[in-house]
């Protein structure tokens, strides 16, 4: 005698079998673990989805015990900093593992998006997987800034002063803007208060919850793989992809080797470059936030910078709006033109492996444009930094805006049938 | 908001020209050493009796001092603790910042994290480089913090310390006085930034007054990261853990892949 649904996939008997009953837990097993076939010819670039999890896992974990003994009073946050470093057992080590988790997280992330970009894993039918993704690295993003202000440092301070004052350079609203976000007059403790709810309640589920529909999404449509050949093209009589390989155990095991190296890595920066050379911990952060002293150069961390650098920019106003709006403009720009990604490659196929030159050089350019925009954003500025930060913005934005044109023209190479 | 940015705006101006006038004067490098622990209990005995008096370290305790150091907690609190405080209780100075505020100009700062803020070198060069100078409050200036609001405290142990112009050799990168090739002379140039210390004018030599310094640099690179030598040695013990478990993972994956193919 069944019970529950009858067409779901359930084990034969015993305490499985009575929660399949009443609950899809073989099913899913199946879906995303052990009956999940992704293609067998992934490379190294294909590791960094797992990280990002892994990352998350631990700023989580990390975060729950910070707050454990994190004060986010304006009197408090500071001390309690102090007090989390030096009095709480092994509290320094949670400290690091958050404040590095943090950068490492943007580390894996920016590696992740840019094995989608080289092998074309937006296309259709990933499109959705995309999107999830790209509001994943908005909300990310986020949960970073407001992140950064808890410690109640000087950077915290005036860095937050900084990205808040962008919103002020929107016309007509913007002070009331700024305003209505701070909740004050300035960065206050109430503005503290409201970030650290958002870090800790608000973002985190968010996130949690894009994660969930960027995993669902994946699933369901498969993953892409370095020679974008869609491997469900071709099943053997079982209906098993003939390329893939079951999520689990081959590519959980596979993935494995690559967190072990990861948290290699990640053990070395906490364990002993903690402050990763002045871009994870800001010197200044060990000073208490102080409205009224000026940190003599204020850079945003080190994963904001690019756009921070396309936000400098900009110094000529136009059509009467003026820089600082126009430099706003610009680098929410940069980050809305990859939302359309999918729909600026015209490539009929999918990965650089087949694609044409242009492709090849317009993303080559597109990285290091990044990269030396990331570098630019925590100097200060000269003459001759800003014009070569102009001249990347552009080349940024060309990446994408020639996208279409390119793509159409080249030629490409043939795909093969079978994953080599 | 204007009103507010045109304030912060004008409150960078002596920044920037404190940076612009900022320490012409190259820091010199030390390696400090959290093993070192004579070192460490040296410098704490200079900080608890020349820095503490002005500079609290409130987020150090004596009693974490006294276990990370080697010292017996009797010894700690008949020697190191002349406030009457506990032994676990944080290292604080009983100077009201307000009325130091108006001896000084500014409050004298919590010293816990300077090294972790300017670094030790920072802190080695500037506590050596206090120079006689009239013009100031207290008589001195400083080469790395130009007209800084401190007096040398340390003058005592130092002596008088005057700057004058003259001729200064050049080093290589291996610290041998540099010799011009062609002349075969010893490479000079002239410097305004010249220290020298009145002979007899303080209870050490230099050469003890910069070993006394380096021990308080190094307690105060404690102070900024007690945690460090834990951290590099349990830090140490991680790593290996995290290679031995990738190769394990590694050889793992490469037993499972063999059915792919």
């Amino acid at each position: 005698m069944g019970v529950g649904n009858p067409n779901r996939a359930k084990a034969e008997s015993g305490i499985v079998r009575w929660i399949d009953d009443r609950f899809p837990l073989t099913q899913m097993w199946q879906d995303h673990m052990s009956k999940y076939y992704a293609a067998k010819n992934f490379n190294v670039w294909y590791v960094f989805g797992v990280l990002s999890l892994l990352v998350l896992v631990n700023q989580i974990l990390t975060g729950v015990w910070l707050t454990m003994s994190y004060e986010p009073t304006a009197e408090g946050a500071f001390a309690s900093v102090e007090y989390i470093m030096r009095d709480v057992e092994m509290g320094w080590i949670i400290r690091y593992m958050h404040s590095s988790g943090a950068s490492a997280f943007f580390v894996v992330v920016y590696l992740h998006m840019f094995r989608g970009l080289m092998y074309g894993s937006y296309q259709k039918p990933r499109e959705l997987i995309w999107l999830f993704g790209m509001a994943i690295y908005l909300a990310l993003m986020a949960e970073g800034f407001f992140g950064y202000l808890l410690p109640w440092g000087q950077m915290s301070y005036w860095g937050a002063q900084v990205i808040l004052s962008l919103a002020g350079a929107i016309p007509v609203v913007g002070e009331d803007l700024v305003q209505w976000i701070r909740g004050d007059y300035l960065i206050s403790g109430i503005t503290l208060n409201r970030f650290f709810s958002l870090h800790v309640i608000a973002l985190p589920m968010v996130i949690l919850g894009l994660v969930v529909l960027h995993i669902l999404a994946l699933h369901d449509v498969g993953s892409n793989n370095p020679d974008g050949i869609e491997i469900d093209q071709n099943k053997d009589e079982n209906g098993v992809p003939v390329d893939g390989a079951a999520f689990w155990p081959y590519h959980v095991i596979k993935d494995l080797v690559a967190v072990g190296v990861f948290l290699t890595v990640f053990c070395l920066v906490i364990f002993f470059f903690p402050e990763g050379g002045g871009y994870f911990i800001e010197k200044p952060n060990y000073e208490p936030a102080n409205s009224l002293k000026t940190p003599e150069h204020i850079a945003p961390v080190w994963y904001f910078t690019p756009y921070y650098s396309m936000l400098r920019a900009v110094t000529q106003p136009l059509f009467g709006l003026d820089a600082k709006f126009l430099g706003v403009i610009v680098m929410g720009g940069a980050i809305a033109i990859l939302f359309v990604m999918p729909w600026l490659d015209r490539s009929p196929v999918k990965s650089m492996r087949y694609k044409g030159w242009m492709s090849r050089v317009w993303l080559a350019i597109f990285v290091v444009s990044f990269v030396i925009l990331g570098y630019l954003g925590t100097l200060a500025t000269t003459e001759g930094r800003t014009t070569v930060a102009q001249v990347c913005t552009l080349l940024y934005f060309l990446y994408f805006i020639l996208m279409p044109f390119y793509t159409r023209m080249e030629t490409t190479k043939p795909v093969p049938e079978r994953v080599v | 908001m204007k009103k507010l940015l045109l304030l912060s705006l004008m409150m960078m101006v002596p920044m920037f020209a404190q940076a612009a006038g900022g320490p012409s004067v190259a820091l010199d490098s030390i390696e400090v050493d959290a093993s070192d622990h004579s070192s460490l209990q040296r410098g704490m005995q200079t900080y608890v009796n020349y820095c503490l008096g002005c500079h609290t370290a409130q987020y150090q305790r004596y009693s974490r001092a006294a276990e990370d150091l080697h010292m017996p907690e009797d010894l700690v609190i008949d020697n190191l603790i002349f406030s009457g405080q506990k032994i676990g209780e944080q290292m604080t100075s009983a100077m009201d910042p307000k009325v130091s505020a108006k001896w000084f100009g500014a409050a004298p700062p919590d010293l816990t994290n300077e090294v972790n803020l300017r670094g030790a070198d920072w802190v080695y060069t500037y506590l050596r480089t206090f120079y006689v100078d009239e013009s100031r409050p207290y008589g001195v200036n400083n080469l790395v913090f130009p007209s800084v609001g401190m007096p040398n405290v340390l003058a005592q142990l130092q002596g008088i310390q005057s700057k004058s112009c003259g001729d200064v050799s050049e080093y290589d990168a291996h610290g041998n006085p540099a010799i011009d090739s062609a002349t075969g002379k010893a490479i000079t140039h002239q410097s305004c930034d010249i220290l020298t210390v009145e002979e007899g004018s303080g209870s050490m030599t230099p050469a003890q007054f910069d070993a006394a310094i380096y021990d308080l640099t190094n307690f105060m690179a404690y102070m900024s990261k007690p945690y460090k030598a834990d951290s590099h040695r349990i830090g140490l013990w991680a790593i290996l853990f995290c290679l031995l478990m990738t190769v394990l993972f590694y050889f793992l994956k490469k037993e499972f892949w063999r059915d792919i193919h």
